[in-house]
């Protein structure tokens, strides 16, 4: 399953991707939980009783400021949490 | 209505409906599924995973409140007790409120699953327009999910707006799809990233002396231009249904088929109960699966 997690507003569209059939088996040890500098992944078991990797509820509305500090403007030239997710599962829309 | 009092143009039709061709006392399996949303509540009774019966009213200002009476609606009705049914799944914004139910599915699974039920096993796009928020949904020939986006950081392209916009016009609610088609040629849309600038804007209009039923279209080519935009970043792929209380405005419903160029599934049940349906019938599921097990151990 893809679960995007975010928004669009005024200023753009702000979702990050996650594809929840490659946490199922993940290989990076939940990587993601200490990939993003903020915490902003947990692990939930989802409504067909898998462990997947989600976006907690407390960021998926403010995304556009959270994610800011590791876009390259940062300092970052790649994103801690895509990096941290060897399997691939996370994408950023923006 | 007495002098004074308001009139609520907003006010949607409540619903309260049984299956009188089916006898609860004959099933095996009685399941319900309670939907809390945040404008309105569903609550849906299926027999052996067929839909037996449902209640849908506005949400009050209590999830478990909201939650009790819209399943001791569909009970009286019916002539059933809480105790005749087997199993209960709590879902929508209130989900985790609902004081009887044994287990918490979310929305998204449940429309995804609901939408299965009553447009059929072909529908794969599936588009949820809500009272506050609005979800785009894949899912497979089973009602699987494989695919979900959500949009609940405004009301723009939900149920609250198009209340917020039938107030202003003062236009009953069920009347603003009919009459968005009342105008000699289509107007642009108004804003479509927020109910309180769409509402500054469709006052604007009037001002400059638009027909209400021109400024409702705008509304209504507003709302499915943002729904559009959603539902086109997970793609559309036939069929496509759409369920919420939206879906009962043509004024809504027919220009987004004509921004996708896709006809939208049609269904004889009612929209809103999609995602009550939708519990109902995983918790239908859930028993036969233990029935199963039960039997094997």
């Amino acid at each position: 399953m893809i679960a995007n997690y975010g928004y669009k507003d005024g200023s753009g569209e702000y979702y990050i991707s996650i594809d929840t059939d490659k946490c199922t088996s993940c290989t990076a040890g939940r990587a993601c939980l200490t990939g993003c500098p903020k915490g902003m992944f947990e692990i939930i078991t989802d409504d067909y009783d898998d462990e997947v990797a989600a976006v907690k509820q407390s960021f998926r509305r403010t995304l556009a400021f959270d994610c800011t500090g590791c876009k390259p403007a940062g300092g970052y030239s790649s994103l801690p949490c895509m990096t941290a997710c060897t399997p691939g599962a996370i994408k950023h829309s923006w | 209505m007495t002098a004074g009092e308001k009139k609520e143009y907003w006010r949607w039709q409540e619903n309260c409906w049984i299956d009188e061709s089916k006898n609860w006392r004959d099933a095996k399996i009685v399941t319900a599924g309670i939907d809390v949303g945040s404008v309105s509540s569903q609550a849906v009774i299926c027999v052996d995973g067929e839909l037996y019966g449902f209640n849908s009213m506005r949400t009050g200002n209590n999830s478990p409140d909201s939650a009790r009476n819209a399943i001791n609606g569909v009970l009286e009705k019916s002539g059933m007790k809480l105790e005749d049914v087997t199993y209960v799944i709590g879902t929508g914004y209130g989900r985790v409120n609902v004081p009887f139910a044994h287990k918490a599915i979310t929305e998204i699974a449940c429309h995804a699953r609901g939408a299965n039920y009553m447009g059929g096993n072909t529908i794969r796009t599936i588009l949820d327009m809500g009272g506050q928020d609005c979800k785009a949904i894949h899912c497979d020939e089973k009602g699987k999910v494989t695919n979900f986006l959500m949009n609940d950081k405004c009301a723009a392209g939900t149920g609250r707006g198009m209340e917020v916009i039938a107030d202003l016009m003062q236009i009953p609610i069920a009347e603003l799809g009919p009459r968005s088609f009342e105008v000699d040629e289509e107007p642009e849309a108004v804003s479509s990233t927020c109910v309180v600038f769409a509402k500054s804007e469709a006052l604007g209009l009037l001002k400059a002396g638009y027909s209400k039923n021109k400024v409702i279209a705008a509304y209504c080519q507003a709302m499915a231009e943002r729904v559009v935009s959603l539902i086109e970043r997970i793609g559309v792929e036939n069929d496509f249904f759409i369920t919420g209380g939206i879906a009962k405005n043509p004024g809504v419903v027919k220009r987004i088929e004509k921004l996708l160029g896709t006809k939208a599934a049609e269904t004889k049940y009612d929209s809103q109960i999609a995602g009550a349906l939708g519990a109902a019938l995983f918790g239908y599921t859930l028993m036969q699966k233990q029935g199963a097990s039960a039997k094997a151990a």
